[in-house]
């Protein structure tokens, strides 16, 4: 198999983990919106952590994202 | 057409060589120096007129350094004002490095996993002696967490130990990685409108779209690092 083709599999198999990500992100802003939805007054205390927690969940993404780039084009 | 990954080249633009350590100024030192000018002349002539009803200028100035020292109150409480500045600085000078890196034809300093571990491993060592100074030898009891049954303790104190240790490296690839892949993207989608000719307007419109994502972006992970160090920071001064 040529390196290309390798290459291109290879950044298709590494992207495959953004699934767990997106579950993850999703369950972060489901929390938050059933929270406000239950309190709404701990809506200014609750997002920086609701931020800081997607920011935490999306950085497994750029993980995943960096490897497949560096398949890619390195 | 050039690769995505060629905005991230460092060029010499002043060589300079110190008993045969290259220290050129590059292309990396000189958005360093833009940053730092861009947050002086921002905070210094912002509050120029110390206005008791501040203006728009004198309000952001005034805001930015709100928002940290609120940041620093809550996470980290009284005993942690005296390093307020550091973390005022590290967050100005990450917010501004990303966000200039986003003007075409720049450079963004933090997308460079150098620059991003010598921010997270000097908070790491920071943090660490702060709390070895603070506590002495008690500091090693931030390893196993109060309430735990001893019989774990085996199991526990690597794992515990094991997690501080991936800090500095989880918190500058994670910086690291949100510039480089977000910038790379911008650059990828780009070719696209080039390729594309006249069809070129669709990945256009995304190009807005992930233009705005990676200014959030640049601004979030900003504040995620200072948060975090807000947050490592509590640790070592509270132990748990």
């Amino acid at each position: 198999m040529s390196v290309e083709a390798a290459k291109l599999i290879g950044a298709g198999l590494a992207v495959i983990g953004l699934a767990g990500v997106g579950v993850g992100i999703g369950n972060v802003f489901s929390a938050f919106i059933s929270s406000v939805a239950r309190n709404p007054a701990a809506q200014a205390t609750v997002f920086p952590f609701t931020m800081l927690g997607f920011a935490l969940v999306e950085a497994i993404a750029l993980f995943a994202l960096l490897i497949a780039f560096l398949i890619l084009f390195g | 057409m050039a690769s995505p990954l060629a905005q991230f080249e460092i060029k010499n633009i002043a060589e300079a060589s110190v008993g045969g350590v290259n220290v050129s100024f590059t292309n990396s030192a000189l958005f360093m120096v833009i940053a730092i000018t861009a947050i002086t002349l921002f905070l210094v002539l912002g509050v120029r007129k110390r206005a008791t009803v501040p203006g728009r200028w004198q309000s952001m100035a005034e805001l930015s350094y709100e928002f940290i020292a609120g940041l620093v109150r809550d996470n980290v409480g009284q005993a942690g004002r005296p390093y307020f500045p550091f973390i005022f600085t590290l967050f100005m000078f990450i917010l501004f490095c990303n966000t200039i890196g986003l003007i075409p034809f720049s450079f963004t300093p933090t997308s460079h996993i150098i620059v991003t571990f010598a921010m997270a491993f000097a908070v790491f060592i920071g943090v660490t002696i702060v709390g070895i100074v603070k506590h002495g030898t008690k500091w090693f009891s931030y390893f196993f967490p109060p309430g735990a049954p001893i019989y774990m303790a085996p199991l526990l104190v690597p794992i515990e130990i094991l997690s501080y240790l991936a800090r500095p490296v989880t918190l500058s690839l994670r910086l690291f990685a949100n510039m480089m892949a977000g910038h790379t993207m911008l650059k990828v989608f780009a070719g696209f409108v080039v390729a594309l000719g006249l069809l070129g307007a669709a990945p256009l419109a995304i190009l807005v779209g992930l233009f705005i994502l990676e200014l959030i972006v640049a601004v979030l992970q900003a504040f995620v690092f200072t948060i975090l160090t807000c947050l490592y920071l509590h640790d070592a001064l509270h132990l748990h």
